[in-house]
């Protein structure tokens, strides 16, 4: 770090706040209940987020893939169900794992809050700022904080925050909000960043990366060499030894949690696990899930603050464990789901997350994992489409590297909101009928002739039909009206054929006997 | 798997029953009537129960359980006495295969003959190259043509990987042109095209050009529901390519079906 003397800060633009946008517009602090329709409607319209998006997932997807078989070969599915076990053993005995955290951390000299909900965190960052007269707080890409909204509250307490991950400074900078866990701008291309960074820091026009990320690079040493305040989240939290653990690929996360003199860390109470030996496996598989790499560049182990024969470090170190809802996903049907390490495979190996993109959701936690988890988080009745707006393809669980049952967990959601009666009334009808009509062999013969010959006799009106073979030959529609108006809207629909496979059958066995 | 004795190519005498499913049976009955002929060459005795109707997928999969129970309690009766129960779609069988068991959490001796019946069922082609470990090189396959082959995702979590590939390498004059993407979904997922058209029809589009830019005349695809979307999607794009399911693939290959339809319609 350098050490002349810190000159000051230029304005950065005021970081994105809800209070700023309309509630509909911003992306990520939605109205409620949210309706998931007009802005995936809209990002499957728009051409460079399908370039972005589709492209960069698509790219990151294969190249995870790729890293997993020349790595691990055939032991990949071992080595994810490894890491899933220690996940899956620490939440079993939570209790039991917080609590020995909890006396290791505090021997160590980390001051431990406990925080219910997100506002209880963010009320306790914001004290422990005033009380140390924090002015200036550099941050290190943290998802817990976005979902607790952290950085305006801090704003708002007068305590200038600035993001120092690139992508997340490049966000504040453009007052946007993070689209995927890992690559929070992936749906940006360098020509909005160039235009940001002339607009908010007032530097010439560039485009070129390795310039834009220079001139955040002399604004960052400034402001690490300004800041009395380092807050980060954690990827993961050791019972054993009562470490912090911070993954980061640029060197900031460090820096942010050793050159000022107070660090804060924000951390969901499930990043635990339960000693050294297991963060081998667990980062074996977080680098190469998230960004293809057998380690991050910088892997931060934060044990305690500054000690007597240190030189440098903070002087104190706090750690909020957040709880947030996430005590109530410990529920049997739930609990798996808090063994997620945040690594995005699950958005890259998503067809729906590559063409709707992060904001689509509504919500800090996209793709797979985020539909799941955000109704849980905030209220089923406050996200009804998210368990629903996905084929259930199964590339999520095929890509964890917890193993994770995503498919079979949004199935569960659905049928929470049936039990829960969130399902729209139409729907539990047709539902009704359709199952009590297939549950009879009568009923199924006569439902399914009676379609055959409905759809056939208005493809004959339509001058539809084509073709001789009774088992093969059918009449596309290029539209349909009622349930069907929608496929049709997208694609052509098929009427049946003349005959059935039974009606061979009977044929056949007609013939033989 | 024992009892179902086999060899590399040859005949072999174990009972199958036929689960066609609810779409296979009004919409692709080509499909059913080619798997038969196969299964009947390789020495296999067919038969058909015909009270079987939906395996309750669709009730399931939206969160009617209670609906999804009956059918598969239904289903479960159906096949009980089946010595294998092979079907063409891997949709289907996977409902039995990874969510019947669970359906019955309250009820043990069903939950035991849910677990017995997913031992034995299978898609059409994890049956051939597993228990009947077919090699229709053997058998003397050929067809004659270009084609490419869809991946359904069903197929994912039964563990079917190149099963369908593998046959297709066996057979004499196919010129085989693997996708760019073949493990992205199709958009498919059953109440979700037409609950989500716009998500839907982007992610089928993307599938149908990924097809069409193989350059194959003819697109296998087994599930009901993919091909109906995927092929409603090349007509809709203007691309004539044929679809045709593995089975027919196969049954002509054997001769035991006539090669029927031209692109885009007919026989697909």
């Amino acid at each position: 770090m350098s050490t002349a003397p810190p000159s000051s800060l230029p304005p950065i633009a005021e970081p994105h706040s809800s209070a700023s946008l309309p509630p509909e517009e911003h992306p990520l602090h939605v109205s409620l209940p949210y309706d998931l329709r007009p802005r995936s409607a809209r990002a499957v319209r728009d051409v460079r987020l399908q370039q972005f998006v589709g492209g960069a997932t698509a790219i990151r997807d294969r190249a995870r893939v790729d890293i997993f078989r020349e790595d691990f070969g055939d032991r990949s599915e071992g080595i994810k169900r490894l890491a899933g076990s220690i996940k899956q053993h620490t939440l079993d005995h939570l209790d039991w794992y917080l609590g020995r955290f909890i006396e290791n951390a505090r021997a160590r000299g980390v001051i431990v809050h406990v925080a219910r909900d997100g506002n209880e965190a963010n009320e306790i960052c914001a004290s422990i700022a005033a009380a140390k007269g924090c002015k200036t707080c550099v941050k290190s890409k943290s998802m817990v904080t976005e979902e607790t909204g952290l950085l305006p509250v801090l704003e708002s307490r007068g305590v200038k925050t600035i993001e120092t991950d690139l992508g997340e400074f490049i966000i504040q900078l453009d007052h946007d909000a993070p689209s995927h866990l890992v690559a929070p701008m992936i749906h940006k291309d360098r020509t909005a960043v160039g235009r940001a960074f002339t607009r908010e820091l007032g530097v010439p026009y560039t485009e070129d990366p390795r310039e834009l990320a220079g001139i955040a690079r002399d604004y960052l040493r400034k402001a690490y060499a300004q800041a009395d305040l380092g807050i980060s989240g954690a990827n993961f939290l050791v019972a054993e030894t009562g470490s912090i653990v911070l993954c980061t690929n640029e060197g900031n996360g460090r820096f942010c949690t050793s050159a000022p003199p107070v660090h804060i860390a924000v951390a969901g109470i499930e990043k635990l696990i339960p000693a050294m030996e297991h963060l081998g496996v667990m980062l074996k598989v977080l680098a190469r899930s998230a960004t293809a790499q057998p380690l991050t560049c910088y892997t931060h182990i934060v044990t305690g603050p500054r000690r007597a024969d240190e030189h440098d470090g903070p002087r104190e170190v706090h750690l909020v464990l957040l709880d947030n809802g996430r005590s109530a996903m410990l529920a049997a049907e739930t609990r798996e789901l808090l063994r997620c390490i945040r690594c995005g495979a699950c958005l890259n190996a998503c067809p729906v997350y590559r063409r709707i993109g992060g904001h689509s959701y509504g919500s800090v936690y996209s793709g797979p994992i985020g539909a799941v988890i955000t109704p849980l988080l905030k209220g089923l009745h406050n996200y009804p489409d998210l368990p629903h707006a996905t084929s259930l393809c199964g590339a999520c669980y095929e890509a964890c590297p917890v193993k994770i049952d995503i498919p079979r967990r949004l199935i569960g959601l659905r049928e929470r909101m049936v039990r829960e009666r969130l399902a729209g009334p139409a729907e539990r009808l047709a539902m009704a009928v359709w199952s009590r009509v297939v549950g009879n062999g009568w009923s199924y013969l006569f439902s399914s002739r009676a379609m055959r010959l409905t759809l056939r006799e208005l493809a004959r009106a339509q001058g539809l039909l084509n073709g001789s073979d009774p088992f093969a030959s059918r009449a596309w529609f290029p539209s349909l009206p009622g349930p069907l108006k929608a496929w049709t809207e997208e694609r052509d629909f098929p009427s049946p054929t003349e005959s059935s496979f039974r009606d061979w059958w009977r044929d056949r066995e007609g013939e033989r006997s | 798997m024992s009892e179902l004795s086999h060899g590399p190519g040859t005949r072999t005498s174990v009972n199958v029953s036929l689960f066609i499913t609810c779409l296979g049976d009004s919409y692709f009955p080509r499909a059913g009537i080619a798997a038969v002929k196969v299964l009947e060459h390789l020495g296999c005795k067919v038969d058909f129960p015909e009270a079987q109707t939906c395996c309750g997928q669709p009730m399931f999969n939206n969160g009617f359980h209670d609906d999804a129970r009956k059918l598969a309690r239904r289903m479960i009766r159906v096949f009980e006495r089946s010595e294998a129960v092979v079907t063409v779609s891997g949709s289907c069988a996977s409902m039995i295969r990874e969510y019947y068991a669970g359906l019955f959490s309250q009820e043990p001796a069903v939950a035991a003959a849910a677990h017995q019946l997913a031992g034995k069922t299978y898609e059409f082609a994890e049956f051939l190259k597993g228990p009947l470990g077919v090699d229709l090189r053997a058998l003397g396959a050929r067809w004659k043509g270009s084609t490419t082959y869809h991946y359904s995702c069903h197929l994912r979590g039964l563990g079917v990987t190149t099963e369908a590939t593998d046959l297709l390498s066996q057979v004499d004059g196919v010129d085989f042109r693997p996708l760019r993407s073949p493990e992205q979904c199709c958009g498919f997922g059953g109440t979700f095209a037409t609950k989500y058209p716009e998500i839907s029809g982007a992610m089928v589009r993307d599938k149908a050009r990924d097809i069409a830019g193989t350059g194959a005349q003819t697109v296998v695809s087994s599930e009901p529901g993919c091909t109906m979307n995927i092929q409603g999607a090349c007509r809709r794009l203007g691309y004539e390519i044929a679809f045709k399911s593995l089975p027919e693939l196969i049954a002509e290959s054997l001769g035991l079906l006539d090669a029927g339809g031209g692109p885009g319609g007919g026989a697909a």
